[in-house]
Formats: structure tokens, sequence, C-alpha cells
């Protein structure tokens, strides 16, 4: 079983790019779990959600305490809260930053670490506003390179599928991501 | 068709498929989904129904009594303080014999303020004359809404679908949502023989003297234990055109058990993992998951339970100056039977505080250095 740990902020959309990472795994056969850390939903405070992939039914409910990759929608959430917290050694970090993987020394001795500037995709593909925009697709398609939950068409359905509106703007910041994201090759 | 759904989505779905024809909601957390995607539903016309906006959950509950009374199908959802506040028209849908069906949602009662999954709420209204069940995962919940209204209306009595806050409500997982003609066979119109109608007027729910009322409370009760075979048999045909049941009660690797950690709702799913853990290792323990709380399954409980030592009993609810009250009611139900395990009783979970494997592996653990309970209740996960 593979869990992952979303963390970003109220409104950037973190519960439903959990989702729909769900909806693309199980279009290729796989069982999936997905909820929001349950609290209550404020505009900019951090906010978690969770998904759970398996071969089998899912029978755990209690939340994500040792994720084997996280996805941080924000990148002033690395100094606000500890995301890595519980992540197993070797996991992926994947951030939305303007930074480089190598700018994140003290992290690479424990995981592994992919960036990818999700903000200025959503910004370009006019998903929210420039001041807040809305990463949580964009994030999606770099996941799909990076961890490989799903394949990025399936990734691309889902989100036409789930995305409440522009689903072609949503489908297409996921593609950029997908070629834009930057990691170590294994 | 399969889809990835949320707990309170897959309950508007079964509403959509049981063709109700009202719903009145008043939203509250974390409930709101269900009306929400139902008000969709009518508005673009998938389902055919009145959908009333009303100011309170008292008012949804009288508008829905209401609409029953003339004959036919309605819904309502509500948690927590909304049920706490329909608390006296219950008892007047149980006592008009209305099969009304309501979703409750199962959070903490206030204050302080939770959002968060308890079962309190719901099981504080076991004397008003309701059915109640209480599910474990997305597709039970679908399955559990569709089978409520065949018990209902053929009994006469309202049900409560009940399910955890956020475990499953907001929990999206796969449900099978099944085809409209197939629902069709399983649940036919709803054609009750008595209704209000200005073609054939009728007085309901007048004045009763003494020398009827204790007649009526007897009819309630007969409808209330024959509901044991009703919801049995509409498990069973439902297995039949669906494929899936669940009893009453599921007792799982029970037959030579000296333990039985007995849960509801989404409890039951890590105990499944930590009762096979158990196993694995060699230890004797078994698990009984209760679906059904009224009527209280008393004698399927007796019937697992029987010959075996300990029962274990995880409450995530709590009536305070006795404790759990799964514990409460099947202490009551093995008072005086022959056979009967003694009864560990374990607080766990309130407030939506996680019930993880390790959770349930250290009660079992626990009750396994008692020879017998020296207290009604222990607490789990209890902070210093």
């Amino acid at each position: 079983m593979l869990e992952i740990r979303f963390h970003g902020r109220g409104g950037q959309g973190a519960v439903v790019a959990s989702k729909i990472m769900a909806c693309a795994a199980f279009k290729e056969g796989r069982y999936v779990q997905s909820f929001p850390n349950f609290g209550v939903e404020r505009r900019g405070a951090p906010v978690e959600a969770f998904l759970r992939i398996d071969q089998d039914k899912i029978l755990i409910r209690n939340n994500v305490y040792t994720p084997d990759h996280i996805v941080v929608l924000d990148h002033t959430l690395m100094e606000a809260i500890d995301p890595t917290k519980g992540l197993r050694e070797g996991g992926w970090v994947l951030i939305n930053t303007t930074k480089q993987p190598a700018e994140f020394p003290a992290l690479a001795q424990h995981f592994r670490v992919a960036t990818v500037d999700a903000s200025a995709i959503a910004v370009k593909h006019r998903l929210g506003t420039p001041s807040s925009p809305i990463v949580n697709t964009a994030i999606l398609g770099a996941m799909a390179r990076v961890i490989g939950l799903a394949q990025i068409d399936h990734v691309c359905e889902a989100i036409k599928e789930e995305a409440p509106i522009k689903p072609d703007a949503n489908a297409q910041a996921a593609r950029d991501a997908y070629e834009q994201v930057l990691f170590a090759k294994d | 068709m399969k889809k990835v759904l949320m707990g309170n989505h897959a309950a508007s779905y079964a509403v959509m498929l049981s063709r109700v024809q009202v719903i009145s909601a008043y939203p509250i957390t974390p409930q709101t989904q269900i009306v929400e995607e139902l008000s969709e539903i009518c508005a673009d016309g998938r389902l055919n129904a009145k959908f009333l906006k009303v100011e309170s959950e008292h008012s949804a509950m009288a508008a829905i009594i209401a609409a029953a009374s003339t004959g036919v199908r309605t819904f309502t959802a509500t948690s927590a303080n909304g049920l706490a506040l329909m608390h006296e028209l219950l008892h007047w849908a149980s006592g008009a014999r209305l099969p009304l069906v309501m979703v409750n949602v199962n959070r903490a009662m206030a204050p302080g303020w939770s959002i968060w999954s308890e079962q309190t709420d719901s099981l504080a209204q076991r004397d008003t004359g309701w059915v109640q069940i209480y599910v474990e995962d997305n597709q039970e919940v679908l399955d559990s809404v569709l089978q409520a209204y065949r018990i209902a209306e053929q009994v006469r009595l309202p049900v409560m679908v009940c399910y955890d806050a956020f475990f499953l409500s907001h929990t999206y997982e796969p449900v099978d949502i099944p085809d409209q003609e197939i629902v069709d066979r399983y649940l036919p119109p709803y054609r009750p023989d008595l209704f209000l109608n200005p073609k054939d007027p009728r007085s309901f729910n007048a004045l009763v003297m003494p020398d009827s009322y204790m007649e009526i409370r007897y009819k309630i009760q007969q409808a209330m234990d024959r509901v044991v075979t009703v919801a049995e048999q509409a498990d069973r045909e439902f297995d039949a055109i669906f494929g899936r049941s669940y009893g009453l009660t599921e007792a799982i690797d029970c037959d030579d058990a000296d333990t039985v950690l007995i849960t509801t709702c989404t409890t039951t799913s890590p105990a499944r993992v930590v009762v096979k853990n158990l196993r694995a290792a060699g230890k004797k323990v078994g698990l009984l998951k209760l679906r059904m709380f009224r009527p209280f399954p008393v004698e399927a409980l007796r019937r697992a339970l029987r010959g075996k030592k300990k029962a274990v009993v995880v409450d995530r609810n709590i009536s305070f100056g006795k404790g759990g009250i799964w514990a409460d009611e099947i202490r009551g139900a093995c008072a005086g039977v022959a056979d009967m395990p003694q009864v560990f009783g374990y607080i766990a979970g309130l407030g939506g505080r996680d019930i993880t494997l390790d959770t349930l592996r250290e009660i079992v653990e626990e009750v396994e250095t008692k020879s017998k309970p020296d207290s009604l209740l222990y607490w789990k996960g209890l902070k210093p």
C-alpha cells in the first residue's frame, strides 16, 4: 500500500488534488482512499489531504502518519510547518517552488526532492488569480511524472471529469508540469 | 458503474435511485454535501422530487412528516445538534408509523464545538421508535439507504442510517452505483393504503385516550419485532439482485474464539486487520460487527457470543454515568443467559480521535491480562 500526504493552504486545492489522483489510480484498477485531514477549512490556513493506493480493499481508516511520499503545494509551508514529519526514508518531496531541487540539501540527505513552478503554470493557464493561483492540477502532472501513481493520460482524464471549471486548461496545466518538473532521475 | 465517491454522495445517489419524492433538510457539517448534491440532482431533473429548504432541522423533520402523511417517499439528513433539535419530532414520525428514511452522519455533540465523529448523537435517540442502522464503508452507505426504504415501508417505521463523520462522509473510495432499472426491481414505488387524501378525508394523530394509547405502543413494539425478519429478508433479496449482503451482524472467526472484539461503523475495518493479525499470531480472537442498534439484534448477538470467555466492546460514544452505549446494550442482552462472556467496555475515538490498528490491538492485549472486568468502562487513548 502506498500512502501520500498533500500539504497545501486552504483554497489551493490540496483536497481536490488528492481526490483526482485517486480517480486516476482507480482508472488503472487500483483500490483507492482519499480524504482531507478533518479540519475546518479556512482560506490560507495549512491543510492536509491523504491518499492511499493499494491492490486490495483498504481497511485502515486513520490519518496518514508515515507517508511514502509528500506533495507540498505551497513552498512557504516548508518553513511554517514540517511537512516531512513521519515521511519514510527515500520518499519523494515534491514542492511547488521556483527553486531547483539542489537548493534543498538538508532534505536530500533523507529524501528525494523534486520541484516544479506550479504557480507560474497555473497563472499561465488562468487558474485562480495571479496572486492566488489554483495549483492543484499542475502539481498532479508533476506527480504523475515523478512519483508515477498513474499515467499522465489517466491523470488528465480524471482532471477533465472532476475539475469543477476549465477542464481543458486544468488538464493542460498538468501536462506542462509533467514536462517542466525538475528532479534527479534514478 | 463504479465511481470514486465520498460517503455523503453515496447517500445522495442512493436517494436519487430510490426515486424519493420529497426532500427537506437544513445544512450542517458533516452532512451538508448529501443534500447539496441532492439539490443539484433535483435541479437538473435527474430526480423528480420536491426539495424544500427550511429554517431548521426541526422544520425539516416536520416537513417530511407532513409530506409522508400524504403517501410519498421522503428523505432528510442531519448530524449531531441538528438531530438533537429534531428529537421531539422523531417521536412524531414513529408514532404516526411513517416510513421516513434519514441519514445521520455521526458527529460529536457540542460543547466543546466539534464537527468530528462520535455516535452519541444518534444513540441518544434510542427510544424514539426509529430503526437504526450503522454502516462501515461507502458502498454500505449506498446499499443501506436502499435497504432502509424496503424495511421502513414494510414495517411502517422510520429508519435512520448512521455513519461516521469524515471517516466515511468526506472519504472518497470506490462505490458501485447500480443502474436505475435494477434498483426499481428491488424497490417498488411506495403505495401506502392509508394517507391524507382530500377525496377520502381522515384525521391523523388525534388525541388518544388512555383506553387505546397503550395498544398503539404495543403495535409499534410488534413492528420493531418484525424488523429483524424483514431486514434479513431485505438483505437476502438485495444479495440476489446486487450480489452484496451485510446481515444485521457479521461474525468473523468467532466459532473457536475465546475473545470476541465487538465493533460498529468504521471501527470494524481496522478491527478486521487486527483480528487477522492476532489469528496469524495464534490467538483465538474473533470479530463481531454490529450493524443494527434498534431493534437490537439480541438473538444473533447471543449466538455469536455463546461459550466465549470475553467480549471486548469498542464504543465511540458515551452515556455519562454508565459507559459505552453498545457495551451496555450487550450486557443487557447477555444478562441471565447461560454461557455468555464477560463484557469489557472500552471508550475510544471520541470527537473523531483516530482509532488505529495499534489502538485495537492494545485493547485486546490489555483484556488478555484481566480475568474479569473491574470497571464498567475503560478509556483508551486518553491523554494523561
